[in-house]
């Protein structure tokens, strides 16, 4: 087992009182495992995948534990963590395209950064030049300017440098959002392609769309507003998902390849609720057709299949 | 209803200005009523470009948008106003199209001192309470709140409200959808496929070809502001045959289809065409060359037009 979460709760602190955006989470990645992690904004899942890297001033460490291949992460703790990102934990942001120093040429800042951990540039320059190579960039990149290049471009840049040390986890944060069609499968691929180079261990992928992940995961997470809703394989999630949200999720979804003469798909009614008070018992009560008294309390996340879990009354193991 | 004719768009850019870059080249197509039209391209390719010619926020370099007869480059000073009553824009950013300081539904009373100063109020509130019903909202949930306090989807649902108080004929709906969440899109979408169905024209600019396929009778392929391929949606996507396109498509990613299979699929079916237009091949962008005219949209069949030098076997009138 790569990374282990267990019971992980993290709050925001506002003047209102805690926002309680991860609401216990408990889940593994295994080693060669690409997860993904879905959800609609607000639902806690840039707030695992942050967690995981950094905390930021706002955000409050409440419980849970976090081991990664056997060491147990400090994550509440900033100046022990740092022991661990880069060479360990590292991450793709959300806006790649401007995660470089727009003052420092590429080369350069790779080599600050290298310096920072104590390797040496020269070194590893040789690798770095062979994923380079591998992604499709130029040599000459290493002698420009982040404004020189494309935003795809950048992306992939990042991505090589995140991952320059052989991490055992890298999280990607909603790295193909802002993309092209084209440039997103590109970069999709590329994702795909580093973990069976083995330049990372396990990855945690987290977007909002859930047919980028069909593409690239082997298993999905699926959260709602800060709780985890259903895991399982991907196959099994897209094809026979069991939690309301996660159907509901899904079958909303347009595609191409079908023709929608008088079909109507429709949308999931209401809004998640608020984290500040967030409801008991299910929070996906207010929006779920199938709510019945039972919802009043909350659902485990209790395993229906070997590697499917699922956190609703409506589903329980016997037909596992 | 409306139609553009050869429309381009030429920017200069340089010191001084010296050169021009061509960010739109001679796009041609019709919008009619009850219809939405599906523009995809990808960043640059100048969709956003035709839409702001469209409502007039920049000049026309060349050719001409007619709207029900009119020319809209000629269209000046009081007309202005009245030509803004029937066509209207939503766009991307829901959350940079408020004023953040003023209360969200001041986008309506601006409307009303510019269009209806003399409405009487209740009948002013009535308008709003329709509107806002017609694009599945609460009048409670939504007045009186600042654009903080909403969510994307209704900010942008109430920006469609605000075209709707007016009688409005035409929507440039620029990239409408990309900033909501999966579950609050499909209704605006549907939303959107209602005001089709009450006689409105609607030029979609997306860059996702799954919600152009799913909204839209009519597709207009863009790419480097040119038209590659255009027609009826389920002609362009059922069988399209520019390769740009075929390359688009086969990126999409999709739910039950992984990409690997799709080109197995392709590479089965004997061909793998999947490299670019050739016109491109000899003239990339990046070179410098001085391209010729690109090449013209060719019929491939009803309703269905390519502009590609590929196509060969005689259909194909090289420019």
């Amino acid at each position: 087992m790569s990374l282990q979460v267990s019971d992980l709760k993290v709050y925001y602190r506002t003047l209102a009182g805690d926002v309680k955006a991860l609401d216990g989470a408990t889940f593994s990645i295994a080693d060669k495992e690409i997860m993904g992690l879905a959800g609609e904004s607000g639902c806690g899942k840039s707030t695992l995948g942050n967690s995981l890297i950094r905390l930021d001033g706002r955000m409050k460490y409440v419980a849970g534990s976090v081991t990664l291949d056997g060491n147990s992460l400090p994550i509440w703790d900033d100046d022990g963590m740092n022991e661990f990102r880069f060479r360990d934990v590292t991450v793709i942001p959300q806006y790649a395209m401007s995660a470089m120093n727009p003052t420092r040429k590429i080369g350069k800042m790779i080599g600050d950064l290298l310096e920072s951990r104590g390797e040496s540039y020269k070194e590893i320059k040789p690798e770095l030049m062979r994923r380079i190579d591998l992604v499709g960039l130029q040599a000459d990149v290493l002698g420009r300017y982040p404004i020189e290049l494309s935003g795809g471009m950048k992306q992939r840049m990042v991505m090589v440098i995140s991952t320059l040390l052989d991490p055992s986890l890298l999280i990607a944060d909603e790295i193909t959002s802002a993309l092209d069609v084209s440039t997103q499968r590109a970069v999709a691929e590329t994702l795909v392609s580093f973990r069976d180079h083995g330049f990372v261990k396990s990855m945690l992928v987290i977007t909002h769309d859930v047919s980028i992940l069909y593409q690239t995961a082997d298993t999905i997470l699926v959260m709602y507003a800060g709780k985890l809703a259903e895991k399982a394989p991907t196959k099994t999630i897209i094809e026979q998902p069991r939690h309301p949200y996660t159907t509901m999720l899904i079958s909303s979804l347009p595609e191409v390849g079908v023709r929608y003469a008088n079909k109507k798909l429709s949308g999931i009614p209401g809004s998640p609720p608020s984290l500040l008070n967030p409801p008991t018992g299910c929070r996906f009560r207010a929006r779920c057709p199938l709510a019945f008294d039972k919802c009043l309390e909350e659902p485990p996340f209790i395993r229906i299949a070997p590697d499917h879990s699922v956190a609703c009354w409506k589903v329980d193991g016997s037909d596992a | 209803m409306l139609s553009l004719n050869r429309v381009s768009k030429f920017y200069k850019v340089g010191i001084f200005g010296g050169k021009e870059l061509a960010a739109v080249r001679d796009v041609s197509f019709d919008v009619n009523e009850g219809e939405v039209v599906s523009l995809i391209g990808e960043s640059g390719s100048g969709k956003t470009t035709i839409g702001k010619m469209i409502l007039k926020l920049i000049e026309i370099s060349r050719g001409s948008i007619t709207c029900e007869g009119m020319d809209v480059a000629t269209i000046r000073g009081g007309s202005v106003k009245s030509y803004y009553r029937h066509v209207q824009g939503v766009f991307q950013d829901p959350f940079s199209s408020y004023n953040p300081i003023f209360k969200a539904d001041r986008v309506f009373s601006m409307i009303r001192s510019e269009y209806f100063p003399d409405t009487a109020r209740s009948e002013w509130s009535d308008k709003i309470d329709g509107v806002l019903r017609a694009v599945s909202l609460e009048p409670d949930q939504v007045l009186n709140k600042y654009p903080h306090q909403l969510s994307g989807g209704q900010l942008q649902r109430l920006l469609v409200a605000r075209a709707l108080l007016l009688d409005l004929k035409f929507l440039v709906a620029d990239e409408i959808i990309s900033m909501l969440d999966a579950s609050t899109r499909i209704d605006v979408l549907n939303l959107l496929a209602e005001l089709k169905g009450r006689g409105m024209g609607i030029l979609f600019i997306t860059h996702d070809l799954s919600l152009g396929n799913y909204i839209s009778e009519k597709t207009v392929i863009l790419r480097r502001g040119v038209v590659v391929e255009m027609g009826a949606t389920d002609k362009v996507f059922g069988n399209p045959t520019h390769p740009y396109t075929k390359v688009l498509i086969s990126s999409v990613p999709q739910l039950h289809r992984k990409w690997a299979d799709i080109e197995a699929e392709i590479k089965a079916h004997g061909g793998d065409d999947s490299g670019s237009c050739l016109f491109h091949q000899a003239y990339p962008p990046t070179a410098g060359v001085s391209a010729p005219d690109a090449p013209t949209l060719v019929k491939v069949e009803d309703d269905h037009f390519v502009g590609c030098f590929d196509l060969g076997q005689g259909i194909c009138q090289v420019a």
